[in-house]
């Protein structure tokens, strides 16, 4: 996983309020409620690329620093293996467990190298270390006689709240980290199989924080008001689109991110796609309207050949990071799409094109990842149907906020027919906080927003 | 739909007929089920109109409501229900055998073998569609509360003694029916299309004759032929010949006909409560509604059981028994928590039941989707074509240790295969050994020769593999990468510790009414 900024990485040109000036102002509100204790909860909610993972390290440092030994729950095992490198990375000398399963090849093996970090399938091995990092999975399999002072719940959105319900018993109080606008956790029987418990503020299929919010409506609830890693030409889209009643913005200014290209463009629909994403942060390269299966051939190879063009074009790009531009290589580039065989495909077309290194995923496995520029193949790209799935708000968030530069988005022509044809249907339930924007109305913003960059392609 | 699913039905389309999607029948059927066909009046949630119910495929029994917004004649129907669905229930409750299964101790809190009861065999509900399956559901919820007068003496309305007893077990059945792969309350729809794909769309399908149709079209006619007559053909008064399989009945029949004839039953009543006279014109009334309800509900029963006989056609599928045992052990434990006076279900599930059935319904979905593709080549197909299985010819075996102290087999396999699996280095992978164990193994590489896994398990604790455990050159295997025996969610705590984050530990005592807001008074 890439490592993201620190908050205020640089210092930005002056604005009205600026932006660092207001990320540290959040970040010390949410530090005093997790320190002072009055509540048993502290819930932050943070967009994309806003400073959450170093929220969550700086909060364990501080609460370790201040004597108060935590546990730390995270959902995915990549996700602790981060965080307990980030922890080790900032302080040296912090003690940290890594409590694991006992699968083969549980963490990643450069825990090994760190003197600090102790790792052990059982918790009672871990008693007295200032910070245990696990996963939900883990901590739900774990009995402690004494439960934790205090918890960290990174991507608490991402959470079910029967996993929260599995784990809460082990500790008092907690600080709920995440991003209300990413993918929803899902259940395996579907909606049909939830149904009975729809309306139920403990409904197990929903998200924790909706479960312990509604239990705990006091709880302080905090923002994080900045992305670090979004541009300012999608810092604007993103927000409208998907956090309409929580704005934020970008920490970066227009022109201050920049793409360029060591070879002119050849006049093809691909590298005049590339040119229009690198001048304005968005690209739409629009394949003729047509229902395909799944795994779309020339969609797949469009999302091919804009990746081998971008690398064969020396592109580079610059940033606050670095004064001077950087050459973009594979591993700053990823392809998103919505289901697993479409990046299987993805994947197959890019090794035909000796495209090696990129990272190719679904949006539920992106989430939380950060790159320079992603290349995404639209969910509703020549579909028959607009499904709940393929509408869900949260994928097409996940797949249009990875990018710090730019992203292009391969579609076919008739999404817009798509939309007014399948307008939402999903049974609305009493009790159930209703969502918004919908699916629909995400889908239709994006949209519109990137035809306005877009590249017509007839293969 | 998977994209085996849509080429059958594009092959059904073209074909004009059902094609199958399983070789074997993936549920239990039992041999005598008792089929229940219910009917509801529209615009009155709850109230039945009336049911075809039994065991004999030639002798249902028909129960009727003449004026279904009497509560007195609602109660009459559900009692003769009770009369016809408990005994069925019951009969079941004292063959047992012994069986022995694994407990936590309350005291010690170690895992031990008890001798435990368990039904020989359980009731089997049939009913047309889901949506019957859900009025069972709301039956059973509306039954279950009820007070006979024998409890509280003081009631208004108090229920007919076996009622409430009815609502508990169909609270059960329908509760059970959430379970993927349970087969306690079964509705012949979503198994029919669970076997077959059709040319229409899987709204059609919720059709019964329509379905049929589709899997079973009459001489000289095609599936979509059949089953556009089976949804639109109506006679000279405008009625469908095949009455929709229930519990909503068709509007047509309700005004033309129903509406008349209980406008009848009604006049007949009053005369005969203020004249005392005149009761073979009420019987004539009664007579008239029960012939008219018999020809709408005959229909879907003769149907239901022509899906069952299709379905019978099948082979049982090898795992299915399995999972029959459990709704086994579903049964008895209700049984006995009926037998030990236990109150009825309640409203609402708290935090840490709702979890707990969650937990039970993905492992149970996972469990059947598993079993089903070990049980049947052609479900087996399906997620090879999704790439999440691969089979073929053992191209090569590579004998190779493990780097422990005392090294352990480790041989690698190259599978030759034309299947294209999802797999990325180090994924486990699953197969089935000829006793029936499952062996892990991982994925290592893809090659010329095909792919590669390193077998990790399942050969004996020997330096040396077991006999037949490691597969040999020539030999067809097939791999999954979904887990054949997929393990339960994690322990979650007692109700009674039920954490802050979900409200505390649910209230004692009795349900407060809901609270009349200003909105209640119209």
């Amino acid at each position: 996983m890439t490592r993201k900024p620190l908050l205020a990485p640089t210092v930005p040109a002056p604005r009205a309020l600026d932006p660092s000036a207001a990320a540290a102002a959040a970040t010390r509100a949410i530090l005093r409620d997790t320190l002072d204790g009055r509540h048993r909860g502290v819930v932050v909610d943070s967009p994309p690329g806003a400073g959450k993972s170093t929220l969550v390290v700086r909060a364990a440092l501080e609460l370790a620093r201040a004597g108060r030994p935590l546990m730390v729950v995270a959902q995915t095992n990549a996700q602790v293996d981060d965080l307990v490198l980030r922890l080790a990375e900032e302080d040296p000398d912090l003690p940290v467990g890594r409590l694991h399963s006992s699968d083969p090849r549980p963490y990643d093996p450069a825990l090994e190298g760190l003197d600090q970090v102790v790792t052990s399938t059982k918790a009672a091995e871990l008693a007295g270390l200032d910070v245990v990092v696990s996963t939900a999975a883990k901590w739900a399999h774990t009995k402690v006689s004494e439960p934790w002072g205090q918890a960290i719940v990174d991507e608490a959105y991402q959470m079910r709240s029967d996993a929260l319900l599995a784990v809460a018993g082990l500790f008092d109080r907690a600080l709920f980290v995440g991003d209300p606008g990413q993918l929803d956790p899902f259940s395996v029987v579907g909606a049909e199989g939830t149904a009975q418990w729809a309306g139920l503020s403990y409904d197990p299929s929903v998200s924790a924080v909706s479960t312990l919010l509604a239990h705990n409506p006091g709880l302080p609830q905090h923002r994080l008001p900045v992305s670090w890693r979004l541009p300012a030409s999608a810092a604007r889209l993103v927000s409208d689109a998907f956090y309409p009643y929580t704005p934020f913005r970008s920490g970066t200014d227009h022109g201050d991110r920049l793409m360029s290209f060591g070879v002119r463009q050849d006049g093809s629909a691909v590298d005049r796609v590339l040119d229009e994403a690198a001048a304005s942060g968005w690209g739409l390269l629009e394949l003729p309207e047509r229902h395909v299966p799944r795994t779309d051939p020339e969609a797949v190879e469009a999302v091919a050949l804009v990746v081998r063009r971008m690398l064969d074009r020396g592109t580079a790009v610059t940033s606050e990071r670095a004064p001077d531009p950087v050459p973009l290589t594979a591993a700053r580039i990823a392809v998103g799409t919505a289901h697993r065989d479409q990046a299987a495909a993805v994947r197959a077309a890019l090794a035909g094109h000796g495209v090696t290194g990129v990272t190719v995923d679904t949006a539920n496995r992106l989430q939380g990842r950060e790159f320079d520029v992603t290349v995404v193949l639209h969910p509703l790209s020549g579909r028959p149907d607009a499904t709940a799935f393929h509408l869900e708000t949260g994928r097409l968030c996940v797949l249009a906020s990875r990018h710090r530069h730019a992203c292009v988005v391969v579609c076919r022509a008739g999404v817009d027919r798509l939309l007014d044809e399948h307008p939402s249907t999903e049974p609305v339930r009493l009790g159930v906080a209703v969502k918004f924007p919908d699916g629909w109305e995400a889908n239709f913003a994006v949209l519109t927003h990137l035809n306005e960059h877009r590249v017509r392609w007839r293969p | 739909m998977s994209l085996i699913t849509s080429l059958a039905r594009l092959e059904a389309l073209r074909a004009g007929r059902a094609r199958p999607l399983a070789t074997v029948r993936h549920r239990h059927l039992a041999d005598r089920p008792l089929v229940l066909v219910p009917l509801t009046t529209a615009g009155e949630t709850g109230a039945p109109l009336g049911a075809l119910v039994g065991t004999d495929r030639d002798a249902p029994r028909l129960l009727t409501v003449p004026q279904p917004r009497d509560r007195a004649l609602r109660f009459a129907f559900l009692a003769e229900l009770a009369e016809a669905v408990l005994p069925y229930v019951e009969e079941y409750a004292d063959v047992t055998v012994t069986e022995e299964r694994k407990e936590t101790d309350p005291a010690t809190g170690r895992r031990t073998t008890v001798a435990a009861e368990l039904c020989a065999d359980a009731p089997q509900l049939l009913v047309p569609g889901p949506a019957a399956v859900e009025y069972v559901r709301l039956l059973g919820r509306s039954m279950r509360f009820r007070r006979t007068a024998e409890e509280d003496p003081a009631a208004d309305w108090p229920a007919p003694p076996r009622v409430p007893l009815l609502g508990r077990w169909l609270t059960h059945f329908g509760e059970r029916a959430h379970l993927p792969g349970s087969a306690l309350l079964l509705s012949t729809t979503e198994l029919l299309s669970r076997h077959w794909a059709t040319g229409q769309s899987h709204l059609e399908d919720q059709h019964l004759g329509a379905l049929l149709a589709w899997i079973d079209p009459p001489e000289g006619s095609t599936g979509p032929e059949a089953a556009r007559r089976a949804e639109l053909a109506r006679d000279a008064d405008g009625l469908l010949l095949h009455p929709p399989a229930g519990p909503a009945t068709d509007p047509a029949f309700d005004n033309k006909l129903l509406a008349p004839a209980i406008a009848r039953y009604d006049q007949a009543r009053t005369a005969v409560l203020e004249t005392g006279r005149g009761h073979a014109a009420l019987r004539a009334a009664d007579t008239t509604i029960r012939t008219l309800l018999l020809s709408q509900l005959r229909p879907t029963w003769d149907a239901v059981w022509r899906g069952v006989d299709l379905l019978r056609a099948l082979p049982e599928g090898a795992s299915v028994a399995d999972r029959w045992k459990r709704d086994r052990w579903s049964y008895t434990g209700h049984r006995d928590r009926l037998r030990a006076g236990e109150p009825p279900q309640p409203r609402r599930d708290d935090a840490v039941t709702a979890a707990r059935k969650l937990a039970a319904r993905e492992t149970a979905q996972a469990r059947l989707d598993a079993q089903e593709a070990l049980d049947d080549p052609l479900v087996m197909a399906g997620r090879r074509l999704a790439g999440e299985a691969f089979a073929g010819e053992v191209a090569e075996v590579v004998m190779a240790h493990s780097e422990a102290k005392v090294p352990r087999p480790r041989p690698l396999v190259t599978v030759r295969t034309d299947d294209a699996p999802l797999l990325e280095e180090g994924a486990r992978v699953h197969r089935v050994l000829a006793d029936g164990r499952s062996q892990p193994a991982e994925f290592v590489a893809a090659g010329p020769a095909g792919l590669t896994v390193r077998l990790t398990g399942g050969m004996g604790r020997g330096k040396v593999p077991d006999e037949g455990t490691v597969p040999a050159p020539g030999d067809r295997v097939c791999w999954t990468l979904f887990e054949h025996a997929p393990r339960g969610g994690p322990e979650l705590p007692e109700p009674e510790h039920t954490p802050w984050t979900h409200g505390g530990p649910p209230g004692g005592g009795a349900e407060e009414p809901d609270p009349v807001t200003s909105e209640d008074l119209l």
